[in-house]
């Protein structure tokens, strides 16, 4: 609306010092706004908070949810975060960023000028239009609702608290938290979260599930044939990957408030998904951004050279990749590679050789702008990785990809940046991001209904990989909010079933 | 409940477990920066400890975890190590000692001792005056300067009306110059008023049995005991005199070094300590400035004729100064007659107590014992 007039007006760079002001963040945050406009980026309403270092240091340990609950596993985190901080072992996070309409985003106030910029263009604009495009997001979480919801899931809580006390509410949340990654619905789109009829509802709620679960157990006099018939028959009728939900509704000793609480974590695990599943891409995608706007306002004469350097070096360390010998490697750096390949997809289509024609066809030579933005909007991370990791990146990054089978004495190198390699270490990559294999295929089997209510568990082996030493300590967590005994089988490959965990609780 | 029937219940510790992959099985990782392997190369296994360096899996999947170790400070364990925990009857002599007074400044005055002169302040005002008093001066001397001025651009220098005016000028410099620099009355001093303060002094008198069946370890536990109690009382007040008194059967006070390591034995006559610490309250810690807090450890056996007289004497004479007395008595047999006559004093005053302690591990128990929270 008014981008034509502002360019034309302002030609001497916004701000000279390193100091921030208000009135600067405002004249940034409109510049990078018309800039990001341009750039076809489409976002929430954007919210940018200032905030201190130790409120930042907060805002992390609840996991970046600006409302959470009460839990002993955040002040954890906090204490961890802030003793790192303070040794300097880590800068802390640039920012936070918050999935919610309109997009909050916190700034730290000891931040310079140019990270105050570099913070509002990767966070307000880049991290904001993924929310807002992304088909995971759009799907699984409600940004309009979340809030709204965090609150109600709060006050709940701390109103259990205080009626039921605080330790008995505590060992609920323990026990969620540690299958909070199985309370996730992978396939079904959830009803979406709505504010005030939650609340409502909620009485509602708990009066039917009760009744629900009584039904479940009453014992009905049934006819000797019937009984016979229903013997082979398991329930649930097929294998629940759900756990939480299933505990929820089908939990025979649990309270209504009990079960709203695990309803209340299912929700917060299942509003979270998307971001586990689209690290690479997200962080890609937004420093993408920020280094595409800033490079943008630096043309155009709105920043000075003196922020560029500082932007410059703090962008580097961002996207550095140590290599598999470092001692400072830690895995792939996911905005490294999200940032490469973002790169890599503009230059395949503005200047694309002769391999990226044959590897990418459809998108060699087109509009960037547009590729990327499907790019974003379709895919997840195993996905987005499949479809555009290109040879020159592999190559640019040395990738190899090694076999590591308990099998053999050694390792293996299966495959290098090669043209034999190519496809496999991209095979091999997805893997990496793909969270069904990276986590424990875990399912509800069955429930003894006629007997000891017992719960059994199956783990599907894959590629034989065990499951972990703290499955004992999930299962109890598990027996807790089931109440009855709770077993876990091993399916191996050839189809044999092996009792590898057990947890008894007697009545 | 240990009774071998498993009972299963998530511990309640800081862990947070999740069901994740163990080691083991076929896995296959990509890493970057490769810099001489080709495909089919065989590496040994790099060994386990190398962090998750050959393992990319477990630091694939986010940060590794460090140990969740944090730091309390030395206050903040002591918050935690006397939790619930109080000085009883502190509140009334608190507000019955305000006696000490501490000189606060408060703002300027306009008389005051020459050391107080606060010397801004009063160049400040000197100048004001001048700048005052000389205005009627400067505005006429102003005024003649440019009648002067105009008046030499016809005439010459000599002329009388000029030369009146310079006169004048003259006359009105010396008066203006005669205001003074400074003057008494621009003079300001510092000014302090007194401020009352409840005093928190405390005084904390270790009494110690070192009669010969005090052996080392039974001193020990006394030490122990001690420490605990000085501890707490730094909690409470900034500055705390403490005061050794060892005796068998005659009492003295002796230095912290003196006190706990020095080897001297004999006979018990508990009184001779009770009669020296009742002196020196007397001569150094007046009451009235002074909260008195009495730790006395000691293994109970007394001659038995002194006992009473030791009941007598506080009952009489300390107990009302007190403001707490602890008696902790340090062995595993029966009590003796100190221990009933102590009794008797218990059940007069409330601010006194005792406790016995087997041993080591009961200090921290009994120490609770002794100072927890009246819930009235």
């Amino acid at each position: 609306m008014k981008s034509s007039s502002t360019t034309s007006r302002l030609r001497k760079p916004i701000s000279e010092s390193s100091e921030w002001t208000t009135d600067l963040i405002n004249k940034y945050d409109q510049e990078i706004a018309r800039v990001a406009a341009d750039f076809g980026l489409d976002t929430y309403p954007n919210q940018i908070e200032i905030i201190s270092s130790e409120q930042m240091m907060d805002a992390y340990s609840s996991v970046g949810m600006p409302l959470g609950y009460h839990h002993w596993s955040f002040g954890k985190q906090f204490l961890n975060v802030e003793r790192r901080y303070k040794r300097g072992h880590m800068g802390l996070a640039y920012e936070i960023v918050i999935n919610s309409n309109p997009c909050i985003a916190y700034l730290m106030e000891e931040n310079t000028m140019t990270m105050q910029a570099l913070v509002i263009a990767h966070a307000s604009y880049g991290h904001n239009s993924f929310f807002k495009g992304n088909y995971l997001f759009r799907t699984w979480t409600n940004a309009d609702a979340i809030i709204d919801y965090l609150v109600f899931a709060k006050n709940y809580i701390a109103g259990c608290e205080k009626r039921y006390g605080v330790s008995e509410v505590e060992s609920i949340l323990d026990s969620c938290h540690a299958l909070m990654n199985y309370g996730v619905d992978r396939y079904k789109r959830p009803p979406q979260l709505s504010n005030e009829e939650e609340s409502l509802k909620q009485k509602e709620r708990e009066e039917y599930l009760q009744s629900q679960i009584n039904d479940l157990w009453r014992t009905i006099p049934v006819v000797e044939k019937q009984e016979s018939n229903t013997e082979e028959q398991r329930f649930p009728a097929e294998p629940q990957e759900n756990l939480l939900y299933f505990i929820e509704k089908n939990a025979p000793l649990m309270e209504p408030w009990q079960r709203e609480i695990v309803r209340i974590i299912r929700k917060v695990a299942q509003y979270f998904y998307p971001q586990r599943q689209t690290q690479v891409m997200n962080e890609g995608w937004a420093t993408f951004w920020h280094y595409t706007i800033l490079n943008k306002l630096y043309e155009e004469g709105l920043i000075t050279d003196g922020f560029m350097i500082e932007f410059l070096q703090s962008h580097t360390n961002v996207v550095a990749q140590p290599p598999y010998n470092s001692p400072y490697y830690s895995g792939i750096n996911p905005y490294t590679l999200g940032f490469a390949m973002m790169s890599d997809i503009r230059r395949i289509c503005e200047n694309p050789t002769d391999e990226d024609k044959e590897w990418f066809p459809e998108i060699a030579g087109s509009d960037w702008q547009k590729t990327l933005d499907f790019a974003m909007r379709n895919f997840k991370d195993e996905s987005f990785i499949a479809q555009f990791l290109s040879p020159k990146l592999i190559r640019d990054l040395k990738l190899f990809s090694v076999l590591d089978d308990d099998s053999h004495n050694t390792l293996e190198i299966t495959a290098i940046h090669d043209d034999t390699g190519y496809r496999k270490i991209r095979r091999a990559l997805v893997e990496h991001y793909n969270l069904s294999t990276r986590e424990p295929n875990i399912e509800i089997y069955n429930v003894n209904l006629r007997g000891d209510r017992s719960l059994t568990l199956r783990h599907t082996l894959h590629d034989r990989k065990p499951l972990g030493e703290s499955t004992d300590e999930v299962l109890r967590h598990l027996a807790r909010l089931w109440g009855f005994t709770v077993r876990m089988e091993t399916v191996h490959a050839d189809g044999k079933t092996e009792l590898t965990h057990e947890c008894k609780v007697k009545r | 409940m240990d009774k071998g029937e498993k009972i299963n219940i998530p511990t309640r510790d800081t862990s947070e477990p999740i069901f994740s992959h163990g080691q083991g099985g076929r896995r296959e990782i990509v890493q970057p920066g490769n810099t001489d392997f080709i495909t089919g190369d065989k590496v040994p296994r790099p060994p386990k400890q190398g962090g998750g360096k050959g393992d990319g899996k477990a630091s694939n999947s986010g940060e590794g975890e460090d140990d969740f170790v944090f730091q309390l400070s030395r206050e903040e364990f002591l918050e935690f190590f006397f939790e619930d925990l109080e000085l009883p009857d502190l509140v009334k002599t608190q507000l019955a000692t305000i006696s000490e007074y501490k000189y606060v400044r408060a703002g300027y005055t306009t008389s005051g001792v020459p050391t107080n002169i606060n010397i801004i302040r009063s160049m400040k005002g000197a100048m004001a005056r001048r700048i005052a008093l000389r205005t009627p001066y400067t505005r006429r001397l102003k005024e003649l300067e440019a009648e002067r001025d105009t008046l030499l651009l016809t005439h010459d220098a000599d002329h009388p009306k000029i030369v009146e005016i310079n006169e004048e000028i003259k006359h009105l410099r010396t008066k203006a110059n005669a205001v003074p620099f400074i003057d008494t009355f621009d003079l300001r001093y510092n000014n302090r008023i007194k401020e009352p303060t409840p005093t928190t002094r405390a005084v904390m008198f270790c009494l110690m049995d070192v009669s010969g069946s005090m052996n080392e370890e039974r001193k020990d536990i006394a030490k122990r005991f001690f420490i605990l109690l000085y501890l707490f009382l730094t909690r409470t007040y900034k500055n705390i005199d403490v005061v050794f008194i060892r005796h068998h059967t005659t009492a003295k006070e002796v230095d912290e070094e003196e006190f706990f390591y020095s080897r001297e034995t004999g006979g018990t006559v508990v009184s001779s300590a009770l009669e020296l610490m009742h002196e020196i309250i007397q001569q150094r810690y007046p009451t009235s400035d002074w909260n008195i807090y009495t730790a006395q450890a000691s293994d109970g056996d007394n001659w038995e004729g002194d006992s009473p007289t030791c009941k007598e004497l506080l009952v009489q004479q300390i107990m009302p100064c007190l403001q707490y007395f602890a008696y902790v008595e340090i062995t595993a047999y029966e009590h003796q007659s100190l221990w009933r006559e102590y009794e008797k004093v218990r059940e007069a005053f409330p601010n006194f107590a005792m406790q016995d302690i087997a041993g080591l591990t009961s200090i921290y128990p009994v120490f609770r014992e002794l100072f927890n929270k009246q819930t009235a």
